[in-house]
């Protein structure tokens, strides 16, 4: 019989012993956190700009038929076949999206939620279906574990043993994607920002628009089995959305969404294990009190400052023009 | 009752038109190269290009047709830009005016017809078109300041995988200047009034460099001074050669500002000389019955006539 609802709390469970007992274990749970939810981040900036949050969201859920097709077909969970399932799903689900909206007065909102739970639908059809040939864990698929990632195989380099497998994917995914957002900052900030611009400038949007959804496709993939496919879609809107709270400056933006990124899956990583529960949900709940924190207390859009100076966007009077123009 | 009558054969006049668009749009560039050549020893911008094949237009529009999903927009446009004017598009709400900057750009599927930019396809002579939008088709609360935002105009310049130089930052800077922008260039683009963004975006296509500006309703909201400014900077590029193509919607103040006149209204109701082309008739043409519109628009021009004040005087 418990004495209260949630366990007792004590620091030295809580916060000491995962750093001394079972160091090794943190430290791969906590990077691997860090990994997915930093590179969700820095992809997510440029989707909450573009209005993409709920594409996102979408992609992360027909992902599943994606990656059940692709196990039916090669009847195997490598890595490659399973990407590639994934970014086909992602792609398509943009498609359909784009296709529903332009050929219909159907609003893209609508469309969004057309396309995505129709094919999540066959994603668990399809799993249910061949529950016996998909070796598929619909529950990890779901939610993610974050907890058996220093279970898995230590992948090895040059006879080198460097970590378990998903950690070391992880971050060649990391760096893939900011090598392509650094390469392309410049690209992908003017057809964020003004579509219309970046064509007559002879970049081509719609490339972009593509090119950032097989980043978040490839991305979504990859963090799926530690987070799942629900709760990804947290680590690409919450770290950008908090860090827009704090700045004006899309870099300065794109920093602050990493430190937030390595403060979920730290504190994330405790509050799961105080609780005895889900890594990827304690990350998450971290994430949702950072937002609420920062919405309340960001020096001059939280509501606090908002309520105090209402018109802060005047406190420096703009001066008119000199009239000798 | 006779005014009636003549609406009606205006209208039955205007659907003519809009049935062959190809042969009102002849009659339409015969004139205005009749036009040209009667005032050409009046303008100081050489007109020799216009007839010259070997220095093509900076703009060539051919039976270009539109349409949204099916439904046109723009039907059969003829167009000849000469060097070195300043083209006010006008013409009532939904007329296609916007529509057809964004065509030209080759943002929109083009049904039938061809443009030609310097008489090469848009996307061969990118570099030379500058570019600035509806001020409320971007998302002010964007986390850029107005610096970030001229350096975009340098964007096309640098090509793949290269940033901004310390000499494109020079541009920008001279070019956030020359709006009077400079001491704001650190400010976050939502922190600026109507008329100071709408000079962030002026700066941003003068760091562009290039020869054929598209100007898509440069002076909504904007206060007076920022329109005089912006006028003032559009005749110093017409001085340097460029031409630029605007979007208008002020019908008192088209004549004052622009050389050269596009009535618009899904097709083209007439492209010319300022003081060819603006007149009630084709005013009524473009407008319809909107008459309160043009009465205003005749009394407004009547009483500067009667000041003295000719729409040529008033440009200067």
């Amino acid at each position: 019989m418990r004495e209260s609802f949630f366990p007792d709390f004590d620091w030295h469970t809580v916060f000491v012993q995962p750093w001394t007992e079972y160091a090794s274990n943190s430290f791969w749970i906590a990077l691997m956190g860090f990994l997915v939810s930093g590179t969700c981040g820095l992809v997510g900036c440029f989707v909450i700009l573009r209005r993409m949050a709920l594409v996102g969201d979408a992609i992360s859920h027909s992902l599943l038929p994606g990656i059940t097709l692709a196990f039916l077909l090669t009847n195997s969970r490598a890595t490659l076949p399973m990407m590639i399932g994934a970014i086909v799903a992602g792609v398509a689900t943009v498609a359909l999206i784009e296709a529903i909206r332009y050929s219909s007065r159907i609003k893209p909102d609508a469309a969004i939620g057309i396309v995505f739970s129709s094919l999540f639908a066959v994603g668990v059809l399809l799993i249910s279906a061949f529950a016996d040939k998909v070796d598929l864990d619909a529950e990890c698929v779901l939610y993610g574990e974050l907890g058996f990632i220093p279970l898995q195989d230590i992948a090895q380099f040059g006879g080198i043993e460097i970590g378990p497998g998903p950690v070391v994917r992880m971050a060649v995914i990391a760096l893939i994607a900011i090598v392509l957002l650094l390469i392309f900052y410049k690209e992908m900030l003017v057809t964020s920002f003004d579509s219309a611009l970046a064509a007559s400038l002879g970049i081509n949007p719609t490339r972009y628009q593509y090119g950032l959804t097989l980043l978040l496709s490839i991305v979504i993939v990859s963090s799926f089995e530690s987070v799942g496919v629900v709760l990804v879609i947290a680590m690409i809107i919450f770290p950008g959305a908090t860090a827009l709270l704090l700045t004006d400056r899309l870099p300065i933006a794109l920093w602050l969404s990493t430190l937030f990124s390595a403060l979920y899956a730290l504190l994330g990583f405790h509050l799961a294990t105080w609780l005895n529960a889900s890594i990827a949900g304690g990350m998450t709940v971290i994430a949702g009190f950072l937002f609420a924190l920062v919405w309340l207390v960001a020096p001059r859009r939280g509501l606090i400052a908002r309520y105090v100076r209402p018109n802060q966007a005047l406190e420096s009077p703009i001066e008119p023009l000199e009239s000798s123009v | 009752m006779s005014a009636n009558l003549t609406l009606y054969k205006r209208s039955l006049l205007s659907l003519a038109r809009w049935r062959r668009p190809r042969f009102a749009a002849s009659i339409q560039s015969a004139s205005s190269f009749a036009s040209d050549a009667k005032h050409s020893n009046e303008t100081s911008v050489p007109m020799t290009n216009d007839t010259n094949p070997k220095t093509p237009s900076p703009l060539e529009v051919h039976d270009l047709t539109v349409a949204y999903t099916k439904r046109p927009v723009l039907y059969g446009i003829d167009l000849e830009v000469p060097k070195g004017s300043i083209v006010g598009v006008v013409g009532p709400n939904g007329a296609g005016k916007s529509t057809l900057i964004k065509s030209i750009m080759g943002l929109l599927p083009v049904a039938s017809g061809w443009i030609k930019v310097f008489g090469k396809s848009f996307n061969q002579s990118v570099t030379r078109v500058g570019y600035v939008p509806q001020r409320e088709s971007v998302d002010w609360d964007f986390p850029v300041n107005a610096m970030d935002v001229v350096l975009m105009g340098r964007y096309g310049r640098l090509g793949p995988f290269k940033r901004p130089s310390k000499a494109d930052k020079e541009i920008a800077m001279a070019c956030l200047e020359k709006v009077k922008m400079l001491p704001y260039a650190n400010r976050q683009i939502s922190n600026l009034s109507g008329g100071q963004q709408q000079r962030v975006f002026l700066a941003r296509a003068l760091a562009q460099e290039s020869d054929l500006y598209l100007m898509d309703e440069p002076f909504v909201g904007v206060d007076a001074t920022t329109e005089a400014a912006i006028i003032e900077i559009l005749r110093e590029l017409q001085a340097q050669g460029k031409t630029l193509i605007v979007v208008h919607h002020d019908l008192t103040t088209a004549p004052d500002y622009f050389d050269r006149i596009l009535l618009l209204n899904m097709r083209v109701v007439a492209f010319g000389k300022t003081e060819d082309v603006f007149n009630f008739d084709n005013l009524q043409m473009a407008y319809g019955g909107r008459l309160s519109i043009l009465s205003e628009v005749a009394l407004s021009r009547a009483r500067k006539k009667a000041e003295g004040d000719t729409p040529d005087n008033l440009a200067e």
